[in-house]
């Protein structure tokens, strides 16, 4: 058998497995090693994945692909394992007992999400959907201390089981129309049996199911209680990691797999995506917890991601993958500061991020230029991004979609401002300086540079999801 | 090729960014590496010079090198035509030759900063935004097209402004950067329109393409349109008439900008903009007329205006005006190798005088020229260095100012243009004459402050020569406001067979001229000035007061600079700002009223949606069940039958 597709997760999943040996092989009082091992084992997995990038192809006859567009969202995904790792640096530390579980439990999710961007087949989808999920879970209840952390783990639970009850009774749906679990197979069968009821409501069903892990209305309202109550760090895999793997199994499901141009269909993914921009921004406006508005502003991209599939054309989908490379490195710098702050004593409250120029402009500045990439506005990336989705919509004649996403767009940059109204403006009432460690320092910058680069001088990576895109839309 | 001018553009904005994130507490290393940045870069454009001259004779163009990545593409949206935005790198012997100019002044600008700003508080600042101007320069001098060049045109703009603040606490030097500001923003409003019609109309940015698709559009009126605005920018940058009234308040900034920016590179950019865009301009023989006149206006007005003026540096920055008057002149009667040649003699004399007067100014801690005085005897490097940049200037034979003038007045006269030549002629007679009077008034004599307010001496007993950082960049401006011109003499092009006019054209052969008469009648008239600084001020057998009553009305007339700032500031306080009144009201109860009631609204929607977030798992449960149902209820109506429909 030709394992050469599927080497990426193999080393993924040996790092995952390593690093719980290693855990156990290492004395206690030494355990602080593993989580720099875990940053540097998954930024070689980084390197790997750009070093031998593999020539494609597929596993088990074609169960799974190894294409540009899984290739893309894989390195996605490594690249928000590593910078949550390094971000995790500090949290690990107060895990005496269980540290090397926690950053093997992330190559496990890793793991999982690989398998999600590569499913070619609705059982490997499936279990790559679980694989993410579990550990995500136990990692969102990390934090035994905090009643809020235990209360996020157990919800968080508890919905996904009911979003994967919904999701494989509409597999079995489909699987009981066309008799096959290969997306190939299923297009196949389904251009015959499109007006199938059965067909319809799975195809819903699977769909719901996914438009849970993206976090999109109505099907969102799992993510601010959870990752209100979850770690930093593993909100911020929740906010970057999950989401892109729940738009790479939706990109591959609604393009391959479903008879998603036919009838209204198209008119769900149109309202989903309407809702979440509209009802994410409005329920953000009046947050007052920083890791609550990062949820409700992550619903809100849900439904700015999703005109790349309402577009549903190359152009649409290279500006989805444009979008979520801006929209990770956005949210893992805010992430960041938001955990390096609370390591220095700092709550999520907004309120209590007052003073910040003072007691830590590298911060301060850091998170001024995520924020401002979230709101569109150049010179940050955020700005080219939603450019490039809306421009796309706009094309296609939906113009007044265009404007209700720049309306809302506008409605976002309220939020936003007024963050940095008070990281900039307000006076702290403690103004000692904040301490930042090195690791968050690292990422606060590469999280900068990529937002500006990226917004400064986009056509590198322009080119490069064009190019992805262009080799799987038809 | 094209990496060295990547290079050269790039190592002033290492130096920028060194500087202000690391070294900024560190003064003295923050010199150093900006120091060390502009000699990379004056290195580097010596090589692109050497390689576009080594290029075969009349290789033209494909003497130099052009590269360029696309930098933004959008594309074309149904009727709306896409977008397509290069950034790239020109390499021809215009481009190298500017970059050569602009990298060895501001090399020696920079080290002559190290003497004149010693102690200062904002000394990294001061050499940060240095490096930031080194790089915003060369990056519009390497531009490929219009769009990079406005680019980086705003940003010389902005380093400007930072450096004419530089003493952002002194009330007069803050108004002066924010005039500088303002004025500029007027005429570069009109260039944006004009690049953004241009890529309208002929779909590109990229000075090459733009050269052909003009050709075939002559004569049409929105070529007309777009090289009147385009010509505006210029105006603008290079403070001629009527926008000229920024430059003389920007000597607020430290000396040695003034040198840098405001007299060698930054002012000379519209020169160099109409230069680069030639092809543009020259299509449109109105706006050629246009640009001759107001030159040739604005050399004759600033320089009477320099006629009056006491502040040393006021003197010199209306002698910049009146030398980029004649650029003007020059390139709107068609000769842009004559305009690119006083471009070049100028920045050198006109930046050695400059820092000269810097090195006064340090000294003696005063400006009013007649509170100098028998500073020749102190200052023996600055005032010889200083009487060489004024000669230079002047036109006298064979300093570098003698050449270019002399193209200029050729090149108006061989036009047709007259009245420009005499024009010409008379401004080089003012230019001669103020240049003297302020030797004769600050270097002679013998007391101090002896001549016109009745003597106070002993005030400047402590007066000595400046250091060796600021005295070698005075000695090789000299040594360049000497020689400079000879690359433009008959000498020069029958030893090497090319002369600085064919060599910047295009290839296209323009040899250099000597007439005779022009160049005789040019020094008469510059002696006799020189002359005659010398009889009133030097002899003092003519004495300037009773001239200047006698001359009363005209002497006030000049002394208010023809009143401009006045009637400009009638023009904003009145009517700016009563429009502004009148917006603000609108703005306050209009305006703010709808968008408040908008955003209220907003916010009290917000509220209430935010109910829905119980915290009870149950009602999330509900929810997506009751969503799923609706959905497959809402799609599959039609399957069933439409029974909803």
């Amino acid at each position: 058998m030709d394992f050469s597709a599927i080497r990426l997760e193999l080393v993924a999943a040996l790092i995952a497995l390593g690093l719980l040996v290693f855990g156990l092989l290492t004395p206690r009082g030494k355990r602080e090693v593993i989580g720099y091992i875990a940053a540097a084992a998954f930024l070689g997995l980084l390197a790997l994945s750009f070093l031998a990038p593999g020539g494609g192809g597929s596993f088990q006859g074609g169960l799974y692909l190894d294409d540009p567009l899984s290739l893309f969202f894989k390195r996605l995904f490594i690249t928000a394992a590593f910078l949550v790792s390094l971000m995790s640096l500090r949290f690990a530390k107060s895990l005496e007992e269980s540290r090397s579980e926690f950053f093997s439990l992330l190559g496990f999710s890793l793991v999982g999400m690989m398998m999600l961007a590569s499913a070619n087949d609705f059982v490997s989808l499936y279990i790559g959907l679980e694989l993410m999920s579990l550990p995500l879970v136990i990692l969102t209840a990390y934090d035994r201390t905090s009643g809020k952390s235990t209360e996020a783990g157990t919800k968080y639970i508890l919905l996904s089981a009911i979003s994967s009850a919904v999701l494989l009774f509409g597999l079995s749906l489909l699987f009981g129309a066309t008799g096959s679990f290969s997306y190939s197979d299923t297009l196949k069968a389904l251009g015959s049996v499109a007006d199938d009821p059965l067909v319809v409501i799975g195809s819903i069903m699977v769909v719901a199911g996914f438009a849970f892990k993206i976090s999109a209305v109505p099907f969102h309202m799992w993510s601010p209680d959870i990752y209100e109550g979850a770690p930093a760090p593993v909100a911020a895999f929740l906010a970057v990691g999950s989401k892109a793997a729940g738009f790479a199994a939706l990109i591959r499901l609604l393009l391959f797999a479903l008879p998603a141009s036919s009838g209204d269909f198209p008119l769900l993914i149109l309202s989903l995506s309407v809702l979440s921009m509209v009802v994410g921004n409005l329920i953000a406006l009046p947050q007052t917890n920083m890791k609550r508005l990062l949820a409700y502003s992550s619903i809100a991209h849900a439904g700015y991601i999703l005109l790349g599939l309402v577009a549903a054309s190359t152009a649409g989908v290279a500006a989805m993958l444009y979008y979520l490379v801006l929209y990770l490195f956005a949210n893992v710098g805010i992430f960041a500061a938001l955990s390096a702050f609370g390591e220095a004593g700092g709550s999520s409250e907004i309120s209590s991020l007052k003073g910040m120029w003072k007691r830590s402009p590298f911060m301060a500045a850091s998170l001024l230029v995520c924020l401002l990439s979230l709101a569109g506005i150049p010179p940050a990336a955020g700005f080219i991004g939603k450019f490039y989705l809306l421009a796309e919509v706009a094309r296609q004649g939906k113009l007044w979609l265009a404007a209700l996403a720049l309306v809302m767009s506008v409605v976002s940059i309220s939020y936003y401002i007024s963050v940095i109204r008070v990281i900039v403006m307000e006076k702290a009432e403690d103004e000692s300086r904040i301490r930042v460690s090195l690791a968050n320092k690292a990422i606060l910058a590469v999280s900068v540079l990529v937002t500006l680069g990226m917004g400064v001088f986009p056509a590198p990576i322009t080119e490069w999801t064009r190019a992805i895109a262009g080799s799987i839309v038809r | 090729m094209v990496e060295s001018a990547i290079g050269l553009v790039l190592a002033p904005l290492a130096s920028f960014i060194l500087i202000s994130f690391v070294t900024r507490r560190a003064a003295i290393l923050s010199a150093v590496i900006s120091i060390a940045a502009a000699g990379i870069s004056f290195a580097l454009s010596l090589s692109l010079l050497v390689g576009v001259l080594s290029a075969p004779a009349g290789a033209g163009l494909a003497a130099g090198a052009h590269a360029s990545i696309q930098w933004l593409s959008i594309p074309s949206i149904g009727r709306f035509r896409g977008l397509e935005i290069a950034m790239g790198v020109l390499v021809d012997p215009l481009s190298a030759t500017m970059s050569v100019i602009v990298s060895l002044v501001a090399f020696l600008v920079t080290i002559y900063s190290l003497g004149y700003m010693k102690g200062d508080p904002g000394f990294s600042r001061y050499f940060s935004y240095l490096s930031l101007f080194a790089f915003s320069m060369l990056g519009l001098v390497i531009a490929d097209n219009y769009f990079q060049t406005f680019v980086f045109w705003e940003l010389v703009g902005l380093c400007s402004y930072l450096l004419i603040g530089f003493w952002y606490a002194k009330p007069s030097a803050s108004d002066a950067a924010r005039k500088a500001f303002v004025t500029n923003r007027w005429a570069d409003f009109a260039f944006m329109v004009g690049v953004i019609l241009l890529f309208i109309f002929f779909g590109t940015f990229d000075f090459g393409q733009l050269s052909s698709a003009i050709a075939g559009a002559r004569g049409s009126a929105m070529l007309a349109l777009v090289a009147a605005l385009v010509f505006v920018g210029p105006l603008g940058k290079s403070a001629q008439f009527p926008f000229h009234v920024w430059l003389p308040d920007a000597m607020e900034g430290p000396t040695p900008v003034s040198a840098l920016i405001h007299a060698a590179t930054m002012v000379a950019a519209g020169v160099y903009l109409i230069a680069r865009g030639f092809a543009l301009f020259q299509s449109v023989p109105g706006v050629m007329e246009t640009m001759a006149y107001l030159g040739g206006f604005t050399a004759l007005f600033a320089a009477s205006i320099a006629l009056v003026q006491k502040d040393i540096k006021r003197i010199l920055a209306y002698s910049t005006l009146s030398q980029l008057g004649y650029m003007f002149m020059a390139l709107g009667v068609g000769s842009m190798s004559a305009g690119m040649f006083h471009l070049t003699t100028h920045a050198f004399f006109k930046a050695l005088l400059f820092l000269g007067a810097g090195s006064v100014i340090h000294a003696t801690e005063e400006q009013d020229i007649f509170k100098m005085g028998g500073l020749g005897k102190k200052m023996k490097i600055t005032a010889w260095t200083f009487v060489i940049g004024a000669l230079a200037l002047s036109g006298i034979f064979p300093l570098a100012g003698f050449w270019s003038k002399d193209e200029i007045l050729f090149a108006s006269l061989s036009s047709g243009h007259i009245g420009l030549y005499v024009l010409g002629i008379a401004v080089a007679f003012m230019t001669a004459f103020y240049m003297f009077r302020l030797i004769f008034t600050a270097f002679g004599g013998t007391a101090f402050g002896g001549t016109a307010s009745g003597g106070e001496p002993t005030e400047h007993a402590h007066v000595h020569e400046s250091g060796p950082a600021m005295t070698i960049p005075l000695i090789v401006l000299a040594v360049l406001s000497v020689f400079a011109g000879l690359i433009g003499s008959p000498w020069f092009q029958s030893a090497f067979g090319f002369s600085f006019g064919s060599f910047i054209f295009f290839g296209r052969p323009e040899a250099s001229h000597l007439d005779m008469t022009t160049a005789s009648i040019s020094t008469v008239v510059a002696l006799s000035g020189i002359f005659l600084a010398w009889l009133v001020y030097g002899k003092k057998l003519l004495k300037a007061e009773r001239i200047a009553a006698a001359l009363g009305p005209l002497y006030r007339l000049l002394d208010h600079k023809f009143y401009i700032d006045e009637i400009y500031a009638w023009v904003f306080a009145k009517i700016m700002l009563g429009l502004g009144i009148v917006f603000d009201w609108i703005d306050h109860y209009i305006v703010d009223g709808l968008f408040d009631g908008l955003g209220g609204a907003t916010r009290a929607l917000g509220r209430k949606l935010r109910l829905t977030q119980s915290g009870r798992l149950q009602g999330y449960a509900l929810v997506i069940f009751a969503a799923v149902a609706i959905a497959v209820v809402f799609i599959s109506t039609d399957l069933l039958g439409g029974f909803l429909k």
